[in-house]
């Protein structure tokens, strides 16, 4: 089975990523692009697994989020990994839309990105699939300490220090 | 200055052992160079022509002596013995090896230093007036703020990955001595009209390719909202600034197509959501970072009398005089004056100093100028709170380091990029043009009647040498692999912020000293009374330069 990096531990991904031209829905817990969530939604309602959709960074998601909020799982994609709008979106939907389901990093981002996407509000990283995560895992606890608010820390250092 | 208390020092330390681990595993051959480049980048690593480059912040310019020290410690044991100051405040190492980088961040940890997001598409270094908490024309001392802005702004988890480079500065003072509208970000201290402090915040400012003044976009943001406000303006540049092309993903580029109102109300509708939020700074926050920006503890002094003992030293030593006259500055604390300690000697590239001089300038701050300094954007070093008395022996042991040419704000104190000499980026070499001009304008009485006169050098479009707000800017050009300058008249840094003109087609090396001379000269003969170059060129226009300089040759 293949394998996920998910609150900070190396676990078995059970989630199907259907395919952009598939025609139907594949049995168990499957994660589909924001468009094929539109065009399945008839078969979608008689799914027996669980349901997670992928957006892009660049999703105006204000337009779409309301429906998605009740989802277990949203994906969000690294077209590669220099492109940071990722990181506002997750930011956006734990802290404006108090989503509290999983946010999964899919695509392009990189080890050395763990920190801060887990700051944002990411909980999940999908990697390529030869890549050794609980080495890659280290990368989480490269801080101890931060300045900001974010995702994960609700009052900034100078109203703890 | 700020000093770390031991949440500071983790977050730099656990800094450098990520980067030390990244560094291993590039080594490794376990990340892939062109994951390896931001990474480096955000730790202000180049790789230049030559070797890599080392960019080291300078917290809006702020240094102590025993961080000088150390300076001229790495310079000497890492490099070649010596530095360059930058227009952003920051010192650059111009030869540092990739593998012993990690050891020298972590020598610059032990005196409170980093080199943390000096480069990449990432907020850079808060910049301000060298003459901050001193100025006679301040409103209020920036470098509280900058501090509050380069914790916000270090490592910053949403912010790290923007479309591109971002910006700030921050101005205290009625004159500019930023470039604040020139920035991503500028902010403009400012009081309301009930005695407030707050902000008037403009955007997108920048030079490069496409230079353009700042817009304001909120005349007064209440200070407690600083933060708060800065998010919301990064985060809907984040989401929404051009990623396609890097020479159309800068803020300005945004704020243009948006219109500056568009964008404005973006950011308002951006802030409804965070304002009155735990970013919301708190007064025991404002005492803390105030706190560690006091008064040192003046003398009282005779204003009066000291002016004229000064007067007195100063009439019987003409090159102190002349000294006194162009790198000093009243501060606001009578009987006290600023020193510009210039790194603008003929021969040496601008802003460059040895490890030797940097010891100088440490001794220097101890005995004169309690223990700290200030880099500028113009590319040489500031010594505050000097005693007026004192002010011949410093000029004495400056001249002898070569620190006291007395050429501030003239035509030779340009600022001047590292060009084609180091840069892989230029176009053209700056630094030998640079040299050219000072050799051909050393005669110091005709420099000083030419008065204030900001020349700047870019050795390519990308601007690193202000060359659009220089009152003369020279970029650098290559044509069918020549070096060429095109020079612009006019642009000018101040409140009243303008770009340059293209003055006509471009000059050859051995072409542009006489150009220049040919618009001093127009100028000396146009100018009434004391006006400055720029204000002749703003009265009389751009032809009589052009005719002057492409007149041909009888």
């Amino acid at each position: 089975m293949p394998q996920l990096l998910k609150d900070k531990r190396v676990i078995d991904d059970a989630w199907t990523l259907v395919d952009t031209d598939s025609q139907s829905l594949p049995d168990g817990d499957i994660l589909l692009t924001y468009s094929q969530w539109q065009t399945f939604s008839e078969q979608l309602e008689s799914h027996s697994g669980q349901i997670g959709v992928v957006i892009e960074g660049n999703a105006e998601i204000e337009d779409i989020i309301e429906p998605l909020l009740k989802l277990p799982l949203i994906a969000i994609n690294f077209p590669k990994f220099a492109d940071g709008r990722g990181f506002s979106l997750a930011t956006l939907l734990r802290e404006r839309y108090n989503f509290n389901g999983e946010i999964r990093a899919v695509g392009g981002f990189i080890r050395d990105q763990l920190y801060l996407l887990c700051r944002c509000g990411f909980n999940a990283f999908k990697f390529p699939e030869d890549t050794d995560l609980s080495e890659a895992a280290k990368s989480l606890e490269d801080f101890s300490e931060t300045y900001q608010v974010s995702a994960d820390q609700e009052k900034p250092l100078f109203r703890r220090r | 200055m700020y000093r770390y208390d031991n949440y500071d020092h983790k977050i730099v330390n656990e800094r450098v052992e990520q980067f030390r681990d990244q560094t291993q595993r590039y080594l490794a051959g376990e990340i892939a160079d062109e994951e390896f480049l931001p990474l480096r980048l955000q730790n202000g690593l180049y790789v230049q022509r030559l070797a890599p480059m080392l960019r080291i912040a300078v917290p809006y310019g702020m240094l102590s002596s025993a961080q000088v020290r150390k300076l001229a410690h790495i310079s000497r044991v890492y490099d070649k013995g010596y530095v360059h100051f930058t227009t952003r405040q920051n010192i650059q190492l111009n030869w540092p090896a990739l593998e012993e980088v990690p050891d020298i961040l972590a020598e610059l940890a032990e005196v409170e230093m980093h080199a943390i997001q000096t480069s990449g598409n990432c907020i850079r270094n808060t910049t301000t007036d060298q003459f901050a908490g001193v100025a006679k024309d301040e409103i209020e001392d920036p470098r509280p703020w900058c501090e509050l802005i380069r914790q916000w702004s270090t490592l910053h988890p949403e912010f790290a990955f923007l479309p591109r480079k971002f910006k700030i500065a921050v101005c205290g003072s009625n004159e500019d001595r930023a470039a604040f509208l020139l920035h991503d970000i500028g902010l403009q201290l400012v009081k309301n009209d009930d005695g407030e402090l707050g902000f008037e915040v403009f955007v997108g400012g920048g030079l490069g390719r496409t230079p353009i003044i700042g817009s304001s976009i909120r005349k007064f943001l209440p200070k407690q909202h600083l933060l708060s406000y800065l998010d919301a303006i990064l985060r809907v540049y984040n989401r929404f600034g051009n990623r396609d092309n890097k020479y159309k993903a800068r803020i300005k580029i945004l704020v243009k197509a948006w219109t500056p109102e568009v964008f404005a109300q973006r950011v308002e509708e951006e802030w409804e959501h965070i304002k009155d939020g735990p970013s919301t700074l708190t007064d025991s926050e404002f005492a803390r970072v105030k706190s560690f920006f006091p008064l040192p503890e003046y003398k009282v002094i005779d204003g009066a009398d000291s002016a004229k003992k000064l007067a007195a030293t100063a009439d019987s030593n003409i090159a102190f005089s002349r000294w006194l006259d162009r790198n000093t500055e009243l501060q606001k604390q009578s009987g006290y004056r600023s020193v510009t300690l210039s790194l603008k000697p003929a021969g040496v590239a601008p802003g460059d100093v040895t490890d030797k001089q940097l010891e100088t300038i440490a001794d220097l701050a101890d005995r004169y100028s309690f223990g700290e300094l200030r880099a500028t954007h113009n590319q040489n070093v500031v010594l505050t709170d000097v005693i007026e008395s004192d002010l011949f022996e410093l000029w004495q042991q400056a001249k002898e380091s070569g620190l006291a040419t007395p050429n501030i704000g003239t035509i030779n104190d340009m600022i001047c990029c590292p060009g084609g000499d180091y840069c892989s980026l230029a176009n053209a070499k700056s630094i030998p043009v640079a040299e050219a001009i000072q050799r051909k304008f050393s005669d110091l009485d005709y420099v000083y009647d030419l008065g204030d006169l900001e020349l700047n050098i870019s050795g390519c479009m990308n601007a690193c040498g202000h060359h659009h707000i220089g009152h003369i800017g020279i970029l650098g050009v290559d044509k069918k692999g020549k070096e060429w300058y095109q020079i612009q008249l006019g642009g000018s840094a101040n409140k009243n912020a303008s770009l340059g003109k293209v003055l006509g087609p471009s000059l050859s090396r051995d072409q542009i000293t006489d150009g220049i001379e040919k618009l001093l000269d127009v100028y000396v003969e146009n100018r009434i009374a004391d006006e400055s170059f720029l204000n002749t060129y703003q009265r009389i226009g751009i032809e009589k330069f052009k005719e002057r300089v492409y007149a041909p040759a009888t």
